[in-house]
């Protein structure tokens, strides 16, 4: 057998000896989704009014991220199975066999301690009260008890993922007021539109892993119409900032013109039912969401341009 | 010569010490980090800034 001809299964290699990898432990946390969690936790500490130290507003993130992360890996832990049966998935460090699912779950809750133990000392206990919620939300309320009985299982569960803005308001302010609430209500109306957009062209996956995802349940028109709907009800929110005059004009303007694209992109998968569409307002609404967010923190960096906040 | 058998369980040893050092490396990155983090939160908070 000449050298190149070796080449180690490496899957059947991990599972004989599951010695998971530093790389394994990060792909846990769900990086790409800890990156929008951390910006829109940011975007909340940053519009909020009053002053916070430096190291505190980093450490606020830091916990923020860590428990994003911690939600992350127990989703893993929990969801193994389905994650072996889809392609998407399936090279997960649990799935691909390289690591055991006990490791997954100790890290993760080791992590969710820790993040709300540290939000509590070093920011605040209203901050790290919330932040215990969105994990426990997310971990016992949309991952084991509503991700494989409902459809609807994205639109409570959206809920994990809107806390974040509110999360590093209250590690300013110590309370929830208005505004923290309606940064929430976005993210969460935000979040079936975006996930039945991706769930349109990856319902044969998520069938074949009976999850019921709406397409799967109640079919791709009925998602297409849901998908409109939401939207109808997002941008119009979107906007409410700037009428109650927590944000000025930049973020008005913004909000109505990426709202006005939302909205094409959702009118063009209600009439277009192709996965080309579909696609397209997935991706858009990462970017939305994104952008929507940013100008709301450039709006509450440039001097005057807020209104009366 | 070594037999060629042995070539594959070698480089798993390899594999697995290599994975074994960046995770000590690794875990001594996340306790330095929080050795230091806890100080500096703790000089924040004594100078009142928290």
């Amino acid at each position: 057998m000449s050298e190149t001809t070796i080449a180690p299964d490496t899957r059947a290699d991990a599972a004989a000896d599951p010695l998971p990898a530093v790389e394994d432990f990060v792909a846990l946390l769900k990086p790409r989704v800890m990156s929008l969690v951390v910006f829109t936790g940011l975007v909340g500490l940053v519009v909020a009014p009053g002053a916070i130290h430096p190291v505190i507003a980093a450490v606020a993130l830091l916990c923020i991220a860590v428990g994003a992360g911690a939600s992350g890996a127990i989703n893993m832990w929990y969801d193994r199975d389905i994650d072996a049966g889809m392609r998407r998935t399936r090279e997960r460090p649990i799935p691909a066999g390289r690591m055991e699912a006990g490791v997954a779950l100790g890290f993760g809750t080791t992590l969710a301690v820790g993040s709300v133990a540290v939000m509590g000392l070093a920011v605040n206990l209203a901050a790290a009260a919330l932040l215990a919620l969105t994990i426990g939300f997310y971990v016992f309320v949309y991952t084991i008890w509503l991700k494989r009985r409902t459809p609807q299982n994205i639109v409570i569960g959206g809920a994990a993922g809107a806390f974040p803005p509110m999360i590093g308001w209250t590690a300013v302010t110590g309370d929830v007021t208005l505004m923290p609430v309606i940064l929430f209500a976005i993210i969460f109306l935000w979040t079936p539109p975006h996930f039945w957009a991706l769930a349109l062209y990856k319902a044969d996956e998520y069938a074949a892993v009976n999850v019921p995802m709406l397409p799967v349940v109640a079919g791709r028109r009925e998602t297409r119409r849901q998908i409109l709907l939401y939207s109808w009800i997002l941008v119009p929110l979107t906007v409410l900032p700037w009428g109650l005059g927590y944000a000025g004009a930049i973020y008005g303007g913004a909000a109505l013109g990426l709202g006005a694209l939302f909205l094409a992109g959702a009118f063009r998968v209600w009439r277009d039912d192709t996965d080309r569409a579909a696609k397209a307002l997935f991706a858009y609404s990462i970017l939305y969401l994104f952008l929507l967010f940013l100008t709301l923190m450039v709006d509450a960096l440039v001097p005057g341009a807020r209104g009366a906040a | 010569m070594r037999p060629e058998r042995t070539r594959p369980a070698e480089e798993a040893g390899e594999r697995r010490a290599r994975r074994q050092r960046g995770r000590n490396l690794a875990m001594l990155a996340v306790l330095g980090g929080l050795a230091a983090l806890f100080y500096v939160i703790t000089i924040v908070k004594m100078s009142g800034g928290g």
